[in-house]
């Protein structure tokens, strides 16, 4: 095995050492190969099967983009998207707005800081499930809200949101924003603590108001992180499924359908395989818009600030 | 002291500041209390006799306590005809949750440890597309999924979930630790392996013993998110063989008994109990999993 040309300080044969040198590649082609397979082939895969006869099963004769044209002209993949768009925009806004609140608050060096952020950002450790059914059971008109406000004297109140088409989305999005607010805070809050004392202490002293201060000098030096909640908030948006399925179920009737509820609506409850994958297409392109634009903007921000020094 | 006391202007400022405190207090206890209802509303109900819950609504103070509802909630109330509680369910998500916890994690940092410390050619194009699988939206895994646990007969199985939870972490996984084993000095690899010590060695002497700051990040960031899960649940799994996620749904939306909000409460807290106690428990590094998830 070991040739003369082998030094005889080197005991082992060469096998090994090439075994040796490829080692870190050995270890990690498992994984890669894992992943390969989940993220190109599953999505050629499921492409593949968008563009297929399938139905009931899974088949392969090629229809082109009939899915599609199919998927389009579908009353209600049209209501799923237009839900999506609606809710996107209240949800991402919404959490936006109180994380940001809440952090700014939070920022008055404030007592038990700890405890008020433990309370805030608790909803994003269970599940949307659990959050779903617990406020599904709060906008209950016998039993939640409505009721303790009404057996409180204001009998005309109404909150009874997941019983009318019309309200059933805001429900969703409110119940989004209390579960996400707390995530948005938490990166707002990392943000403000970032901020250059120096500057706020230079605003200071020229007479700032404390609302001049955050609208002028603090707010817009953490404008990268506004970008990263908002993507962050996108993807969550786009893939929205458990919390429509505990809180509503996608009702009443077809209210409150979201693209994910289609998928797996058509796929796995009316045998239209082609055309959940489609929409399951759908959805991975709405992420693709999202995140492509952020990767570059990221690449940007980067190389500038490498040029910059 | 006397002097500052007597300026009308300092005690205005001070009668600003002092307002503006409160203000900043009332917002505060105001939000606490929206975030907090939900909460306390299911651990009370979750003891409140359910004629009571019916007659008085879901938030009100319990005139009376029992732990009736969460014997039934853990081994006899019925779900879809099956009268076993959620006790099965409970036992399904921890032995799904565990070993891909457990495995992602493990994998997560040996890939991390290679892309960090032992780079070879074409290592950063294999990371960048490990990548792509924290992004992959599940829908468009969901066939592939299902053919494959078909065709090795794990469909309806834990064992089914287990694989793809681990397929799916690995990518979350050996990012986290990747971008934390970057941190670790070039040197102090190169000179343990001028020393002669190899890949593993240094892995386990130098590399592990510094991990446990990342590898608690990992460890709760997976079980949370896997325990959470109810996409694949749902889909791959039906009956007993149903993690907890799935249950719930099944159990909240049986029409057979909609409104017995008592078992119902101590269903969803059992749900959700694990993720919460690990929650308050190690919050700092759930905090900084899910900014690190999240931006990177």
């Amino acid at each position: 095995m070991s040739r003369a040309s082998v030094p005889a300080s080197v005991p082992e044969p060469v096998w090994r050492e090439r075994l040796r040198r490829r080692g870190p590649f050995l270890v990690l082609l498992p994984s890669f190969l894992a992943s390969f397979v989940y993220v190109a082939a599953f999505t050629a895969w499921t492409f593949y099967i968008s563009l297929s006869d399938s139905t009931l099963l899974p088949s392969y004769g090629f229809v082109g983009l009939d899915n599609y044209a199919a998927l389009w002209s579908n009353g209600r993949w049209n209501i799923a998207y237009a839900n999506l768009f609606f809710f996107s925009g209240f949800y991402v806004a919404g959490s936006m707005a109180v994380g940001l609140l809440l952090a700014i608050l939070i920022d008055q060096r404030i007592r038990a800081e700890a405890a008020w952020r433990t309370i805030f950002l608790y909803p994003l450790a269970v599940s949307f499930v659990v959050t779903g059914t617990v406020w599904s059971w709060l906008y209950s008109p016998t039993a939640g809200i409505e009721l303790l406000v009404r057996s409180l004297g204001w009998e005309s109140f109404s909150f009874a949101l997941t019983t009318s088409r019309d309200d059933a989305i805001w429900a969703i999005i409110l119940t989004g924003i209390w579960q996400s607010s707390g995530f948005a805070m938490a990166l707002f809050l990392a943000g403000l603590r970032s901020v250059d004392q120096d500057l706020v202490k230079a605003a200071a002293i020229d007479g700032a108001s404390m609302i001049r201060t955050y609208r002028k000098v603090i707010l817009p030096s953490i404008g990268p992180i506004f970008v990263a909640v908002a993507v962050v908030l996108l993807q969550f948006a786009i893939k929205t499924f458990d919390l429509v399925v505990a809180l509503t179920g996608g009702g009443p009737g077809i209210a409150t359908t979201f693209p994910a509820i289609f998928v797996y609506d058509l796929m796995f409850q009316r045998g239209q395989i082609g055309v959940g994958a489609a929409a399951a297409i759908m959805m991975l392109l709405a992420l693709v818009v999202v995140l492509v634009p952020y990767a570059a903007f990221l690449i940007w921000r980067r190389r500038r600030e490498a040029d910059h020094g | 002291m006397a002097d500052a006391a007597l300026d009308p202007e300092a005690a205005a400022a001070r009668r600003r500041r002092a307002m503006g405190l409160a203000a900043v207090y009332g917002l505060l206890g105001l939000f606490a209390l929206a975030y907090l209802l939900p909460l306390l509303v299911v651990i009370l109900n979750s003891f409140r006799p359910l004629p009571e819950i019916l007659q008085n609504g879901l938030i009100a103070l319990p005139r009376a306590i029992g732990v009736a509802a969460w014997a039934d909630a853990w081994s006899s109330y019925c779900i879809n005809g099956v009268c076993e509680g959620m006790r099965r369910n409970f036992m399904n998500s921890l032995s799904m949750t565990i070993p891909a916890t457990i495995l992602s994690t493990l994998l997560g940092a040996v890939n991390g440890y290679v892309l960090s410390k032992w780079r070879f050619p074409g290592s950063e194009i294999l990371f960048t597309i490990m990548l792509f699988g924290v992004f992959m939206p599940g829908q468009v895994a969901l066939m592939p999924w299902a053919y494959i646990l078909g065709a090795t007969g794990l469909s309806n199985t834990t064992a089914g979930l287990v694989l793809i939870h681990t397929v799916q972490g690995v990518s979350f996984t050996t990012l986290f630790c990747r971008n934390y084993y970057l941190s670790i000095p070039d040197d102090l690899i190169r000179a343990a392996r001028i020393d002669g010590a190899g890949f593993w060695r240094i892995f386990r002497r130098i590399v592990l013993p510094l991990s446990p700051p990342i590898l608690i990040v990992t460890v709760i960031w997976q079980f949370t998110s896997i325990w959470n899960e109810f996409l694949f649940a749902v889909v791959f799994t039906s009956g007993k063989a149903q993690p907890i996620t799935a249950a719930l749904v099944a159990l909240a939306s049986d029409e057979t008994n909609v409104r017995n909000y008592d078992v119902m409460s101590a269903g969803v807290l059992i749900g959700a109990l694990p993720p919460l106690l690990i929650y308050l428990f190690g919050g700092k590094y759930f905090v900084r999993g899910l900014t690190q998830g999240a931006v990177k």
